[in-house]
């Protein structure tokens, strides 16, 4: 396994570690206050930082830094995770989320975003109330954060210049001195730390003095090679206060006993300390530096902080010493070269045990999959086409093969419904996503809004999944934008200043439904009415029912509106929002009742490898009529059918007329119009509400396709939506209704049709 | 590399030879994927004349192409007689229906010879050469540009 892949491995992980950071959050949010939620975030911190920091992602692992520190806080009771916190903390999270993504992708990120962030951060760790964004000051410059070097064993050291981070704490700390007494234990080293490298950057806080005690060293022969034998007591003079220094064993804190006390304090318990203090060459802490063999084995203690500058000797015990706890430190952490380092498999332990109630899963590549749907598929055509031969050659009798095929049949179907299965998986991520999308359209608008979620364990294939992010960005934006009112309007109507959007997904016969509700004002008819008349959409004294009205919306002339606040309607890439929704074979409603709200209902198909389809005739050949785009079927009447001008012809459906659209003909597969008297019309729904009856010569049957793609190996056909293989083996086209009601209408179908004919 | 050149570089070469009508021509054995008789294609609507439909290929909806008619000359009658050769040109799987599949042929680089100068530049475009076999003429296709694409159809 290369780097790369390692990497590769990192950020996936990461991007749980995104989803459970927020998901805590969100909880947390909630009121939410069991220590195992602020637990599970500050692990997902921690992780990405330990990862990030054997990756050299300094960037991203001085962020995580800061953030952690601060979730630490929380952890540890001595910041009360209120809404403002966590409002500074959900959008640390959006930004350690876009900085794994620059990360990996090698984009850039809003650098003054996230170092005001910091300075947010570190103002709640330091108990200060959450800082308005202008006051953020003299940020530390995050690039000049040293580069973690790579020692010989390959494993990063996460190292920071805690200067930095310190220095815009507020300069009351004194510096003091600290008795520090470390002691690791065995694991410390079997995970791949350096007890050496922990001192390096302790001794980098201020001026250090150290001893070794080396008491417990056995003799040579009683010695266990992977225990650990050492422990070291240092004197720090520092002014970065206690925690700087617990930061620097951080990664080893379950590994090791560690004391930290104020000298002062301890003066007096010093002395009785069972420790023999050895003098300690802090020169061996420098790499660079040459290890010089000691002379004097009796350095007084006044002495020791001298040692660093003079870079003379130390004792010779001391120097041996430091070389046994650097090969002990070594042989272990051969073992676990190319692993992620310690912390972050301790983190994910931890992690696990949590989630160990959840089945588990494998991470397989999509391509995969795809092979075994499109498998699976012919393995359906083939029996299918195996039980129609068998039907035609009329072999009847044996009842052996017969009962074998209606084996086959179910077997075949159990498989395609498991596989398909495969791919399903829950809308949790997208809805996740949402939140993001919600609190920065809070932010931008200055209101306030709470998202609402229900049912995000929802299944759906991983396609539709995929394209259900975007549609439902726009509509989350409009439902804040527009939807929702100012807090003092709320307040003025009566309401909670808080605006609610919620977010329902759940099945219903088949297909996933997802509602977007809001508790704003709900739709401004009037307004949207005048602006439909301005357009051209409507005409003035058009007589419209409410439903037709909020319909009006999903036109195309709304969203080519110059400024669209200007209506309290929600204009912006509605119509957008309605096509793409559409190309996922859904559907799209509203429902908003004035002063209370709005709700946009979709439904959607489960997967978009398989299509419920309406099997047609026309001119001899045979067509997929998608089924969710056909509001009824009807055999016309002559008396109902109206010729209308030379060519247009209407059939009148209760009163109403409906322009008929010939198939065959649109399609160009016969010359003339067929008589609808011999015909039947699929009554259709198109983009704007207005409906058409697409005559077809005969229905055969309603079914579920396997979807194909004709671009691979064609072009894409106007008026064609994709193929499908019938159970005769034969190719069958699926329609593309939008495309063929708009050509009715006059947009006609051929320009690029007429290319690909000269071609 | 497009597909003339990558063959031009290669020493001697495979070709399979064919025939449509009374004439015969052949393709590099590298693009071809598979031989298969003639089914019933499933029309395309707007499709130029050459194009026959498209089939199922084990589930790929592969294209089907008249290879007389794409010359200009005759349209063929698909009978369960005609054979379609399955070629990969670029990214895609497309057929090309002919009359019959008649030969594997082994040539050097140096037996190919240039397209001989003649009035239409339809014919020239399909061509990358001649081939002088038995006293018989082989045309050598570009397969390329009888399959064309999207964006030189949409210029």
């Amino acid at each position: 396994m290369d780097m790369n892949e390692i990497k590769e491995i990192f950020f996936q992980e990461c991007e749980e570690q995104l989803a459970e950071l927020e998901s805590g959050l969100l909880k947390l949010n909630d009121g939410d206050r069991d220590p195992e939620t602020v637990n599970a975030v500050f692990r997902a911190v921690h992780s990405i930082k330990g990862g990030a920091g054997a990756f050299g992602l300094d960037d991203l692992v001085s962020f995580a830094h800061v953030f952690e520190t601060t979730l630490d806080c929380v952890r540890s009771n001595r910041l009360e995770p209120t809404q403002d916190v966590l409002k500074v903390m959900l959008r640390s999270a959006d930004v350690l989320s876009d900085l794994t993504n620059a990360a990996r992708d090698g984009g850039s990120v809003d650098e003054a975003r996230s170092r005001q962030l910091i300075n947010e951060l570190e103002a709640l760790a330091n108990g200060e109330l959450p800082q308005p964004a202008a006051e953020a000051v003299k940020a530390a410059p995050v690039a000049e954060v040293p580069r973690p070097t790579m020692n010989e064993e390959g494993f990063q050291p996460v190292a920071f210049n805690f200067d930095e981070f310190e220095s815009s704490e507020a300069p009351t700390i004194e510096p003091s001195t600290f008795e520090i007494v470390f002691k690791p234990k065995s694991e410390l080293y079997s995970k791949g730390n350096d007890a050496t490298l922990l001192l390096r950057d302790l001794s980098r806080l201020g001026e250090m003095s150290i001893h070794c005690d080396m008491d417990e060293l056995p003799a040579l022969d009683g010695m266990n090679p992977e225990a650990a034998y050492f422990s070291w007591k240092i004197s720090l003079k520092t002014d970065k206060g206690e925690d700087a220094i617990r930061t620097v064993f951080e990664f080893a804190e379950w590994d090791c006993d560690l004391d930290v006390t104020l000298a002062d304090e301890s003066a007096g318990a010093r002395e009785e300390l069972p420790m023999h203090p050895v003098p300690f060459d802090l020169s061996l802490l420098d790499e660079d530096a040459p290890l010089t063999p000691a002379e004097d084995e009796d350095q007084s203690a006044e002495q020791q902080h001298e040692l660093r500058d003079a870079a003379i000797s130390a004792a010779a015990t001391a120097n041996k010493v430091v070389q046994m706890a650097q090969t002990a430190a070594r042989a272990p952490a051969e073992t676990a070269k190319s692993a992620a380092p310690a912390p972050v498999s301790a983190a994910q332990a931890a992690s696990q045990q949590t989630a160990s109630a959840a089945t588990p899963t494998i991470r397989v590549d999509l391509d995969r999959v795809d092979r075994l749907i499109n498998l699976v598929g012919e393995l359906v055509i083939n029996q299918a086409m195996l039980s129609q031969s068998v039907i035609e050659n009329d072999t009847n009798g044996t009842s052996s093969i017969n009962m074998g095929l209606e084996e086959l049949q179910q077997l075949t179907r159990e498989i395609q419904d498991s596989v398909m299965a495969i791919r399903a998986q829950p809308v949790k991520p997208v809805f996740q996503r949402m939140s993001r999308i919600v609190r920065e359209i809070a932010d931008m608008t200055g209101k306030s809004v709470r998202l609402v979620t229900e049912g995000e364990n929802t299944e759906v294939d991983k396609t539709v999944i995929d394209k259900l992010a975007e549609p439902l960005t726009h509509m989350i934006r409009n439902a804040v934008d527009h939807g929702l009112e100012t807090p003092e309007k709320r307040v003025a109507a009566g309401k909670t200043p808080e605006g609610t959007v919620r977010l329902t997904a759940k099945h219903r016969s088949g297909r996933i439904v997802i509602e977007l509700a809001d508790d704003g004002a709900g739709i401004n008819r009037e307004k949207v009415r005048q602006k439909a008349i301005d357009n051209d959409l409507i005409a003035a004294d058009a007589n419209l029912s409410d439903e037709e009205v909020d319909n009006l919306i999903f036109h195309a002339g709304f969203s080519t509106a110059d400024k669209i606040s200007d209506i309290s309607g929600r204009g912006v890439g509605m119509d957008v929002v309605k096509r793409s929704i559409q190309a996922l074979g859904g559907r799209i409603n509203i429902s908003s009742r004035p002063g209370q709200g709005s709700t946009f209902t979709m439904s959607l198909p489960l997967t978009l490898a398989v299509l419920d389809g309406m099997v047609v005739t026309v001119a001899n050949q045979t067509l997929v009529v998608p089924l969710t785009a056909i509001v009824e079927t009807l055999q016309p009447e002559a008396s109902a059918i109206h010729s209308f001008g030379a060519s247009q012809r209407l059939i009148s459906i209760r009163n109403s007329f409906c322009p008929l659209v010939d198939v065959g003909r649109i399609l160009n597969f016969r010359a003339t119009q067929a008589n609808p008297v011999e015909g039947v019309a699929l009554l259709v729904e198109s983009e704007g509400g207005g409906q058409r009856a697409l005559m077809v010569d005969a229905i055969q049957g309603q079914r579920q396709v396997v979807i194909k793609s004709l671009e691979a190996n064609y072009t894409h056909v106007p008026g064609i939506a994709a193929a499908t293989i019938l159970g005769d083996g034969r190719v069958a086209l699926i329609l593309d209704v939008d495309a063929i009601v708009s050509a009715s209408r006059g947009q006609s179908l051929k320009p690029e049709m007429t290319l690909a004919a000269a071609g | 590399m497009t597909y003339a050149a990558k063959n031009l570089t290669t020493g001697g070469r495979e070709l399979i030879a064919f025939r449509v009508g009374d004439q015969e021509f052949c393709v590099n054995i590298m693009s071809v994927r598979e031989i298969r008789g003639w089914t019933p294609a499933t029309p395309m609507p707007h499709a130029p004349p050459y194009m026959l439909g498209v089939i199922n290929l084990r589930g790929a909806v592969l294209p089907i192409i008249d290879f007389s008619a794409r010359l200009g000359m005759k349209a063929a009658e698909p009978t369960v007689r005609h054979v379609i050769i399955v070629a990969q040109v670029n990214t895609r799987v497309v057929g090309l229906l002919v009359d019959a599949v008649s030969d594997i042929l082994t040539v050097a680089d140096s037996d190919i010879q240039p397209t001989p100068e003649i009035a239409s530049d339809f014919e020239r475009s399909f061509a990358r050469g001649v081939l002088a076999i038995e006293g018989r003429m082989i045309c050598l296709v570009e397969l390329d540009s009888v399959f064309p694409n999207e964006e030189r159809e949409a210029a």
